[in-house]
């Protein structure tokens, strides 16, 4: 594939074996992106399912028990197998050691164990759906979860290891950011992609065992039947609910703050402009991860916990917004008087700053305690989140992936090909998911398997029939991006060491490159985004 | 795999300890070495507080709900054996400081003999958790639906014995890691891995342990001593 | 007969809707602005400083720091949070305190069906409620989750087993309406729906009376949803069939015998993990809160008839 005279990580050393053991944090990640890339695939299966039988109303293929379970396993596959690991164990893994200047994170075997934790974790849940899968929900809420009659026990202990995956790399990347960066790099001349995962890694290291400890109970619940969560044996179920949002609240900024991370990097590079206001975007991101850890109980505003509780609650969540205005702020005003390339990852870089804002804006019609009793669990939610996850994060990772793309294969993928694709994706996007808002504010409850039979299902069913439409489109562009992809591997153009034109260290070395990352000791010399000071010829 | 270390250009002169065989390959000095271990084992640990914090939330919780019922309930618990398993874990905390210490000072015998203390405490620690277990699995003082002791008062005990259950167990069950880990780190001592310019898994076997020790010290007057 | 909705909201069927939708719309319109003033920058500046096709790298301006400017964009936000936040929680409030003069209807809610008991002692599927009166439910579950949504009423509440939950509201318009159950609840969860029918109330006292004596066996067979489960016709679903069941004799998982008489039978509604069929699931859920003695009677009768 590689011009095989030359020596890189891909090419160096050869073998099956070669890969399997590797301790390189590139191989490592490359590894993962393989995977991940997979579940992502397998849940786009699912939702594509979902939306077909949601086309009309009535059921079409689909009967109750199989859309109940492919709804979960939907859920439960895009959170836990595929973004909570995506932007942080594959681009992080690639990026963060050679942005940094260093040979590998701290831990070569930690990483690697973390990847074969992340498979151990994937096979379990496989094999609970193998089983007969489970029917709960990706909330798991009990006292439903310990009696259904589904897998419950060996997919929840398939999420609970993954939770030590993401534990190993969390602890991982804080202590490499700590003490692996070259000699001459502050913590103010982090790349802002580094600040980013850094808050990520705290969230993960610091929310992810509670998760644990709660799913191991859910679990002795459903085996020995310990009445914590079952009210049939004075149990409360509600205190459930709050462990589970306690990790799942700070988890979704454990989604959204690497994929903001990747979007302050591609804007600076592809607008060749100094990043405006960086402290404040790398404070923004510490911020968010402390104040996520204050507001799971907005998921519970009716859930029948006291009112004082959603007060507090809905307040410290409004405060999430200005830190997260901030940086987007912060972005818009970095492209004035930029040079900006509208190449694919920027288009992507573009499309987040859109996309995030709708979702984000709309989280705060859900934080608003007396609005969120109408719109809580109907479509409006489900949209809610899609801007965020897929808007968000997805985007960002699509974006973050065109951009190392050159990095890490050292081939470029074809520029027309991947502008098409996004225009497919952003317009099958916002077809899926915008009038979703409408048909979930006009009343359409969510996890519904069908809407006949209402009074308004004639208005639900011209939404859900776009929707639907939307998402062929949505997959019609992803799977032009993955025969791209693929196709660039083998006969793509050769790419150059730095093509964005970017100050960071990962630019300075060769594409792709070689084992220990520089053929050099890199050493500081200017910031991360000095495009008024800095030719990318220079660095 | 090495192939381009030799073409590593050293240009900031620092010393490099290269020569000691426990160096790995990405980092410059032992130093940074240890540091970036000692930091990784500390954010472990805290994992584990969490982890505990998790369980002590739900004792909490459920100690608010029912006050009467948890009173009721600790008096089946035996002090006498809970207290004796407090000063043999108090104990082996200070052992394997020592074992620690006598590394430091190059006398690798002594670590060895430390070490192999602390671990007979922590076999000590289980066989009277044992002891304690099977007199409560007699007596019917069981997790959830599996109690049968009608004797205990108040609403709902069979959830005290849930989360004793659910702590002591966890406990436990980081009790047997700490005696896999430390005995390996013995084994290691013996084959002479470890010097005072070396010893780090020494110290973080002891960073470990210490946190064990230090949740048995919670969970002894929460569980035994609140009558 | 049903005021008009919105493009985003259903028609404000009760007194606490065009509040709701006050505080929806305000919302809405801060949120439209925002996004407007950053989609339009966005694609300004993009359109302006684009870089020329082959046009060389160039040292661009070190513009990145302005302090008025990052003000701006802390402070206007923080202090419009405070309005939403109060705003929200005075909303909020509205929903929470129930006016003392509510008229009561206890719901119960099970997998997978409503019933609604009214002050005077009917009992049915389907909520009734006179206009213009507030209504508080008094909610309880009797297996899992589950949660009450009437969207033109913009009330919902989650209700949970072991305890009571309520909501409160106040119709203003006559009319029928929908409402859904929203909190997951198993199988059939999308179909565990009903209607709330808003009448005057001299209509309203009409139907308390017509529904305050006990239904036919034929009627409560699909009120409490038996049919979702039991056939009459002999065909097998989540449960045996009706027909025939009466004085048969049956083989139970615990390889027991059985023989149906009246004492089986309404111990198998009140109680039905106590004897388990042999092949079946025991996902029956119990009656014993939901029936009146009444209805059991009615309820076993019916089933008797099934068998020749
Ligand atoms: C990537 C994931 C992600 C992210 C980043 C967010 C971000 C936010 N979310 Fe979201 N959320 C989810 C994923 C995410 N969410 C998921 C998965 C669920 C549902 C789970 C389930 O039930 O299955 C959910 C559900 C959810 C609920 C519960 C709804 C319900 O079930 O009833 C709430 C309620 O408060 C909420 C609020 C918010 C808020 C306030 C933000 C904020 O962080 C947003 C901040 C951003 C902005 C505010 C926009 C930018 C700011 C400006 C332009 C400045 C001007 C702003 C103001 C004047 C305020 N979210
Ligand atoms: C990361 C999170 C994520 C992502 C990306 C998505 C993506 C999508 N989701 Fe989903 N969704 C959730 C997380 C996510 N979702 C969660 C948490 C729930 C709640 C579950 C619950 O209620 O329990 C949910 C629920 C949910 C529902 C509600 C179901 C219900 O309540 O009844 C719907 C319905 O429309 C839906 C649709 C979609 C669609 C059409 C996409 C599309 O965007 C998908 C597009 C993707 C593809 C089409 C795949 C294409 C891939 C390829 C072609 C191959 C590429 C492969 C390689 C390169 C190797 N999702
Ligand atoms: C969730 C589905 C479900 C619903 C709703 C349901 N049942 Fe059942 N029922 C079952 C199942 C499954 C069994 C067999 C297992 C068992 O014996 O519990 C059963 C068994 C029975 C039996 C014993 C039948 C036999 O063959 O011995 C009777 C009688 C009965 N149900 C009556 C009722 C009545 C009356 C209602 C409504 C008021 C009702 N059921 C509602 C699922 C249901
Ligand atoms: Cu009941 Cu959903
Ligand atoms: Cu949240």
């Amino acid at each position: 594939m590689y011009g095989s005279s030359e020596k890189n990580y891909l090419t160096y050393p050869t073998g099956v074996k070669s890969w399997l053991f590797t301790l390189d944090h590139k191989r490592i990640g490359i590894m993962y992106l393989v995977l991940i890339l997979l579940a992502f695939a397998a849940g786009g299966f699912f939702a594509l399912t979902l939306r077909l039988e949601l086309f009309r109303s009535g059921e079409q293929f689909l009967d109750q028990d199989t859309y109940n379970k492919f709804f979960t396993l939907h859920g439960a596959i895009m959170v836990f197998l595929f973004i909570i690991p995506s932007i942080p164990a594959a681009l992080g893994n690639f990026c963060l050691p050679l942005m940094l200047g260093a040979k590998d994170v701290a831990f070569p075997r930690l990483n690697l164990a973390s990847w074969y934790v992340y498979v151990l974790g994937a096979a379990i849940t496989l094999y609970s759906v193998a089983m007969g899968a489970v029917d709960t929900g990706w909330t798991f809420y009990s006292p439903y979860s310990t009696q259904s009659g589904g897998e419950v026990i060996s997919m929840t202990f398939g999420v609970f290891v993954l939770g030590f995956s993401s534990i190993f790399t969390g602890l991982n990347f804080i202590v490499t950011v700590h003490k692996m960066r070259a000699p001459g790099m502050t913590w103010y001349n982090l790349p802002l992609f580094v600040w980013g995962t850094y808050a990520t890694a705290v969230i993960q290291v610091l929310a992810t065992p509670v998760l644990g400890i709660t799913l191991l109970l859910l679990i002795l619940e459903r085996a020995v039947g310990i009445g914590i969560f079952d009210p049939a044996m004075g149990g409360d179920p509600v205190l459930f609910q709050h462990f589970f949002w306690f990790y799942s609240h700070p988890a979704v900024y454990i989604m959204i703050l690497p994929g903001m991370a990747i979007v302050s990097d591609l804007i600076a590079v592809h607008s060749h402009k100094k990043i405006f206001g960086y402290k404040l975007i790398a404070y923004s991101s510490v911020a968010i991860a402390l104040l996520g850890f204050l507001v799971w109980g907005h998921h519970m505003f009716i859930s029948g916990q006291s009112e004082f509780s959603s007060m507090v609650f809905s307040f410290i969540t409004f405060f999430i917004g200005i830190p997260t205005g901030i940086k987007i702020f912060n972005w818009v005003t970095t492209l004035y008087k930029g040079q900006i390339s509208l190449n694919t990852p920027m288009l992507y870089a573009l499309a987040f700053i859109i996309l995030f804002t709708i979702g984000g804006l709309t989280g705060v019609f859900l934080g608003a305690l007396g609005l969120d009793v109408h719109l809580h669990d109907t479509y409006f939610v489900v949209a809610h989140f899609h801007y965020v996850m897929m808007g968000g994060t997805v985007i960002a990772f699509l974006g973050g992936i065109h951009h190392w793309w050159p990095k890490i294969f050292g081939r470029m993928y074809s520029e027309l090909w991947g502008r098409i694709a996004f225009v497919f994706i952003f317009v099958g996007f916002n077809m899926t998911f915008f009038n979703q808002f409408m048909l979930g504010s006009q009343g359409m409850p969510r996890r519904y398997h069908d809407y006949s039979g209402f009074y308004k299902t004639d208005l639900f069913e011209r939404y859900h029939g776009f929707s639907s439409f939307g998402a062929l489109i949505l997959g019609v562009g992803f799977a032009i991006i993955t025969i791209y992809l693929i196709a660039s591997l083998f006969n793509g153009k050769k790419a150059s060491d730095n093509p964005w034109g970017g100050l960071t260290f990962e630019w300075a070395t060769t594409s792709p490159p070689p084992t220990e990352n520089f053929s050099y000791e890199p050493v500081l010399k200017h910031g991360p985004y000095d495009f008024d000071k800095v030719l990318p010829e220079d660095i | 795999m090495d192939n381009t270390a030799t073409e590593v250009i050293d240009i900031h002169g620092e010393e490099h300890h290269r020569g000691h065989p426990a160096l790995a390959h990405h980092f410059h000095s032992m130093e940074q070495q240890h540091e970036s271990v000692k930091l990784g084992v500390w954010l472990f640990l805290v994992t584990e507080v969490l982890l505990f914090g998790g369980l002590f939330c739900f004792y909490a919780i459920y100690r608010a709900w029912n006050p009467e019922m948890f009173i009721n309930a600790n008096e089946y618990l035996d002090v006498k054996l809970g207290a004796i398993n407090t000063l043999v874990l108090i104990f082996s905390s200070l052992t394997v400081a020592l074992a620690t210490r006598s590394i430091q000072l190059d006398k690798p015998k002594q670590t060895v003999g430390f070490l192999i203390v602390t671990i007979g405490c922590a076999a000590t620690f289980l066989v009277i958790k044992y002891f304690e277990y099977s007199h409560k699995f007699h007596d019917g003082l069981l997790p959830g639906k599996f109690f049968t002791n009608l004797a205990v008062e108040g609403t709902n005990p069979h959830i005290f014995f849930s989360i004793y259950f659910a702590m002591t167990g966890l406990h436990g069950l980081h009790v047997v890691g700490g005696m896999v880990f430390l005995g390996w780190v013995t084994l290691r001592t013996m084959k002479g891995a470890y010097s005072s310019e070396y010893y780090t898994p020494v110290e973080m076997g002891g960073l470990y342990w210490h946190l064990v020790d230090l949740i048995w010290i919670y969970l002894f007057p929460l569980l035994y001593l609140i009558g | 007969m049903q005021g008009q909705g919105t493009f985003n909201l259903p028609p404000a069927a009760s007194t606490i809707a065009p509040a709701y939708d006050s505080l929806f719309y305000f919302i809405y319109w801060l949120s439209v602005f925002f996004f407007v003033v950053i989609t339009v920058a966005t694609i300004a500046f993009v359109i302006k400083y684009r870089r020329k096709k082959g046009e060389a790298f160039k040292l661009t301006t070190g513009f990145c720091h302005n302090t008025p400017l990052e003000l701006v964009w802390s402070v206007i936000p923080t202090l419009l949070i405070f309005v939403i936040f109060i705003w929200g929680f005075q909303m909020f409030m509205r929903y929470w305190v129930i006016p003392g003069n509510a008229m009561e209807v206890r719901v119960t809610a099970q997998q997978w069906n409503w019933n609604f008991k009214y002050p005077e002692g009917a009992s049915r599927e389907i909520l009734v409620v006179p206009k213009g009166r507030p209504v508080k439910l008094l909610m309880q579950s009797v297996d899992v989750l589950h949660s009450l949504f009437i969207p033109d009423f913009r009330v919902k509440m989650d209700i949970v087993p072991n305890r009571y939950t309520s909501l409160w509201f106040q119709a203003d318009q006559e009319g029928e309406y929908d409402l859904y159950c929203t909190e997951y609840c198993g199988q059939k969860h999308s179909r565990m729906t009903t209607r709330v029918s808003v009448r005057s109330e001299s209509e309203y006292r009409k139907w308390l009376e017509e529904n305050s004596v006990t239904p036919t066996g034929d009627v409560l067979y699909k009120r409490y949803g038996c049919n979702t489960c039991h056939s009459l016709d002999g065909g097998t679903g989540n449960g045996p069939t009706f027909k025939n069941l009466f004085g048969s004799t049956e083989k139970m998982s615990d390889g027991t015998m059985v023989e149906v008489d009246d004492n089986y039978l309404r111990e198998s509604i009140l109680d039905p993990k106590a004897k388990i069929v042999d092949g079946f699931e025991p996902v029956m859920p119990t009656f014993k809160n939901t029936l009146s003695a009444d209805e059991l009677d009615s309820l076993i009768d019916f089933i008797k008839t099934q068998a020749e």
